[in-house]
């Protein structure tokens, strides 16, 4: 058996499933925000197996700039993370709840 | 060869991800983050990309994780109660089955994916090609990241700073 495309296609629909249960499922903020990361590392996978079926190095140039995205949405992200446990002191999803009604 | 290093990556891929949900102290999911990162900068190996490997290793098992890991132990972040309504937790889990039905019928239906590689053109995937698309081609975007990642270290210092009383 070799590998084809499609192997990796449906890995990396497995992984962004994965993600999608824990933003879901989890009530611990950091938790879902690693599920996100998660997520974002599934669909590079996709963009990095499509370059190379298409045998064009434009795909992987776009991974770069997620990553670049990436690392700018983590350091916000810990930013507001931070922030929100000065406030409410806690990292459960109710805290985040003022907004709600 | 390949087809061992595939198996070998996917399984410890899925696994390490899957714990990473369901473990319920933050830390050890942020270490089975690393795994699953290390495991898809094998990925990219295999994908003849070894420029994105050594950046997935470098920015995401590097940076990203020892951020998340600092604020982890800064916080001393312990597991916490995470009462979820039945309800609410099978719902989610109908819709990830949801989302995973769809990948699947969608790379099952696409036929014409399912041919071999192709035979990589010279210097694919090289850091000298992915560097002079960089800075030719997509110039433009290059820029803009640039301001996008200025934005973010200037977001981030004026979250995190303490208020001061009027």
């Amino acid at each position: 058996m070799t590998i084809q495309l499609s192997h990796y296609l449906l890995l990396s629909a497995v992984l962004f499933s994965i993600g999608v249960a824990g933003v879901l499922t989890r009530k611990n903020l950091i938790v879902i925000f690693m599920a996100l990361e998660l997520m974002m590392n599934a669909v590079n996978l996709s963009f990095v197996a499509l370059a190379r079926y298409m045998g064009d190095s434009a795909g992987q140039v776009i991974v770069f700039f997620v990553i670049c995205v990436a690392a700018a949405e983590v350091a916000v992200g810990l930013a507001i993370l931070i922030a929100l446990w000065r406030h409410k002191g806690s990292m459960h999803t109710d805290a985040l709840a003022v907004m709600k009604w | 060869m390949e087809t061992v290093l595939f198996i070998l990556f996917a399984l410890g891929s899925i696994i390490s991800a899957i714990l990473v949900i369901t473990t319920p102290a933050p830390i050890n999911s942020a270490l089975y983050l690393v795994v699953t990162f290390f495991c898809l900068a094998g990925f990219y190996v295999l994908l003849a990309a070894p420029l994105l490997a050594a950046l997935q290793i470098i920015v995401y098992a590097g940076a990203v994780l020892v951020l998340i890991i600092f604020v982890i132990m800064l916080l001393n972040l312990q597991k916490i109660e995470e009462k979820t309504a039945p309800a609410w937790k099978s719902l989610g889990i109908i819709i990830t089955l949801l989302f995973l039905g769809m990948g699947f019928m969608i790379v099952a239906m696409s036929t014409s994916l399912l041919g071999p590689m192709m035979q990589t053109p010279a210097g694919f995937g090289k850091v000298a090609t992915i560097g002079e698309l960089l800075f030719t081609k997509y110039l433009y975007p290059f820029e803009v990241v640039s301001v996008l990642l200025l934005l973010a270290i200037i977001g981030a210092v004026a979250l995190i700073r303490k208020q001061e009383p009027e």
